[in-house]
């Protein structure tokens, strides 16, 4: 099949652009670890409060491991345990999430924090908190009626 | 004895039978969009905060209805009238047959549509058009859902018979350009509905029946995504139809290329459906590496995209320079502005390009985490769905409708299309513009109006909220435009003849290889790519599966 000279010279602009920048995220993913929240951690959605992490929701200092601290959020309809949390400017944080009902969101407004959390699934993310403020967290996938009257707080403090 | 030239002139008319079906189907299409539209102007109103529903209508309950009747039911049915009327103009008048098929199609989609659509008014599925359980709405609902996906297939049966009809009478010759194209997308069709079609009749529909207690939930999401992202490729290759073989014909112009766009088309087959779980991005229970894999395969759609591009702005460059367009951008005035057959697709051409930019950023990985759920994800598919495709949708409605009623789109009718453009042109700016930016602070998608306790963040969002707003008002008065023109080109424009504009290939085209038409090659690749894509990843989410979810119904 015959190809006009231009249009060569556009696909192999194009398809080295696209090659280079998929060589870009996957660096990024597979060198960094730079990857979306993709736990693969599972707990009954039933029996979630009994259940540890979750039954002691909130922020715990850890000691020996990657993140200096772990937070824990159980989220229902249409609520997150805890409703609040602070934590110090600069540390390394795990989140860790799940739902004891419906799929809900778990999103921290001007952040990458973003996960998806599914009955039966703990979503986990680790990042580091490097600006102090007040980041509100958010329910972003539709779980009823109450869905945009749940949220929580992320206070980082220094 | 019929000669080759009445043979010819039989074809360039579409037959009234099946001129009938197709209208049947573009007529609940524009009824889907004067419903959904009013729904979206609603939900524009209520998120600014000024407005607030009566009568105790729910947001979500409209929110619903905005997504299945535009999202689902106006493309399905538009796609399917201008699919019927594209195979019939080109492979020549139905088999009484192949027209039944379409008749049975068309009332199994519309019962379906129908019977969703009450369980909708009663409230008892506002699950929005994705309906993720364990959210449960009524098995009416789903049952309605499933027989709109089976009468797709019934109805698609009687085009892709016509299709394997063409080629035993026409041996070794490549088949009627629009028509491969319609059969490529029915193929895809076909292939990704099976995946919703086992979540509502294996899971949702058991499970809202109380024949079973639980449902795997990753796995019914899964199962969506497998189908959600071909929908959109669904949508759009009907659009690629009207420009690569409608457009140079409408501009005086050839087909630059028939393999190009064979090839380009057979792409999109192969790279639409292995794709899901770019959707699924920020989820957990799916391994990273598995989601990567698919958003490499998701950013292959990048080359016919290029391909696409570099068709359709050669051919208006051959025919404005035809036109005696001279210089390097000269060629580019020559073009018909004033024909709105042209004018409308165009603009959708052009939103296409931050569309499609959008549409990188969304699929990518780890970035998709900045806008995954936010409402920059509503500005991107308003720019894609609701601008590109739409608008060319739009333009063909110009002929089409006509075509087919046997009326003429005046004069006047043409310049209110144009004005019908510029306002849809406008408002998508406003309001898919302000989406993208308040997405990008993290104000979410598919939700209510909220103050979210007083946050200072969510605080900030609201001025965009009301720029959604005067955008939404805009849209809307280009969707009372449109209805308008439409209710003209059926009931009021004066009788006459209009053309079925079909583009012949450039003579300095070569011979189109046959091997593109080869689909046992095609369909292989495609099943192996699926099959490459998801085994592995779908065998851990069953195995894994933690307990499954009881239904809730929380609105």
């Amino acid at each position: 099949m015959h190809i006009h000279k231009y249009e060569k010279w556009w696909l192999t602009f194009g398809i080295s652009s696209l090659v280079l920048f998929l060589v870009i995220v996957g660096f990024s993913a597979f060198h960094y670890g730079s990857h979306p929240p993709s736990a693969k951690v599972y707990v009954d959605p039933e029996r979630v409060d009994e259940i540890a992490p979750f039954n002691n929701p909130g922020v715990h200092k850890v000691e020996g491991k990657d993140w200096d601290y772990e937070v824990v959020f159980v989220a229902s309809a249409f609520y997150y345990n805890p409703p609040e949390i602070e934590v110090p400017l600069g540390s390394t944080v795990k989140f860790i999430a799940t739902t004891k009902d419906v799929v809900h969101g778990f999103q921290t407004a001007g952040t990458n924090i973003n996960m998806i959390l599914e009955p039966g699934y703990v979503s986990e993310y680790v990042t580091t908190v490097d600006k102090a403020g007040e980041y509100l967290i958010l329910c972003n996938e539709y779980c009823g009626i109450g869905h945009s009257s749940m949220t929580s707080m992320l206070k980082v403090v220094e | 004895m019929t000669t080759i030239a009445e043979k010819t002139k039989d074809l360039v008319r579409v037959d009234k039978r099946d001129g009938k079906l197709a209208l049947a189907h573009i007529y609940v299409a524009f009824i889907a969009l004067a419903i959904g539209g009013l729904c979206g102007l609603l939900q524009t109103l209520v998120r600014s905060g000024t407005f607030t529903l009566p009568w105790g209508i729910g947001y979500y309950q409209i929110l619903t209805i905005h997504g299945v009747l535009l999202g689902l039911i106006l493309t399905t049915y538009f796609i399917f009238g201008f699919q019927i009327a594209v195979v019939s103009r080109t492979s020549g008048t139905l088999t009484d047959k192949q027209r039944l098929l379409g008749w049975i199609g068309f009332w199994t989609m519309t019962i379906g549509t129908t019977a969703s659509s009450i369980m909708i008014l009663l409230n008892e599925a506002s699950v929005l058009y994705t309906f993720y359980a364990p959210l449960q709405a009524h098995w009416i609902f789903y049952a309605g859902l499933a027989l709109v996906i089976v009468g797709t297939w019934i109805g698609g049966a009687g085009l892709i018979s016509k299709y394997v009809e063409w080629r035993k009478a026409n041996p070794g010759q490549p088949s009627p350009l629009l028509t491969f194209m319609v059969v490529v997308n029915l193929a895809m069709w076909i292939i990704c509905s099976l995946g919703v079609a086992v979540e509502v009749l294996f899971q949702l529909l058991p499970w809202s029946l109380g024949w079973v207690d639980k449902v795997d939930v990753l796995l019914s999401r899964t199962l969506f995504w497998y189908f959600g992202h071909p929908l959109v490729y669904f949508w759009l290759l009907p659009a690629y139809m009207v420009w690569y073989a409608i457009i140079p014909k409408i501009i005086g112009g050839k087909i630059f290329s028939d393999s190009l766009a064979r090839l380009s088309f057979m792409l999109f087959l192969l790279f639409s459906i292995p794709v899901g779980f770019h959707h699924q991005l920020t989820e957990p229970g799916i391994s990273s590496f598995w989601k990567f894999l698919q958003v490499v395969l998701t950013l292959m759609v990048v080359i016919p995209s290029l391909l696409t591009a570099f068709s359709m702005f050669a051919t208006f460059e051959i025919r404005g320079r035809a036109l005696g367009g001279k210089g390097v951008l000269g060629w580019f005035k020559e073009l018909p502005w004033g024909d709105a057959r042209f004018f409308a697709p165009f603009v959708g051409m052009v939103a296409f390009i931050p569309a499609g930019a959008g549409g990188i950023i969304n699929a990518s990985h780890q970035m998709n985490q900045l806008i995954h759920n936010t409402i920059w994800v509503t500005g991107h598919f308003h720019l894609t769905v609701a601008t590109t495709v739409l608008l060319t949708f739009f333009g063909a409605a110009y002929w089409l409708i006509p075509h087919l009623t046997g009326r003429v789109f005046t004069k006047q009718m043409n310049r209110l299309a144009i004005i019908q453009t510029i306002v849809w042109a406008f408002g998508m700016s406003i309001m898919s513009g302000a989406m993208h930016i308040v997405g990008l602070f993290g104000a979410p998608r598919r939700s209510d109006f909220s103050t979210y306790g007083g946050s200072a963040q969510a605080t900030e969002w609201i001025p965009y909220q009301i720029a959604q707003a005067v955008g939404g008002t805009i849209l809307f008065i280009g969707i009372v435009l449109i209805l308008y023109i439409v209710a003209n080109l059926i009931w009021f424009a004066p009788k006459g003849e209009t053309e079925f504009p079909v583009a012949e290939v450039s003579e300095h085209a070569e011979k189109t290889p046959m091997a593109l038409e080869n689909w046992k090659i095609w369909l292989t690749i495609c099943i192996a790519l699926i099959l490459f894509a998801y085994t592995v990843p779908v065998i851990e989410i069953i195995q894994n599966a933690p307990p499954g979810s009881i239904g809730y119904k929380l609105w």
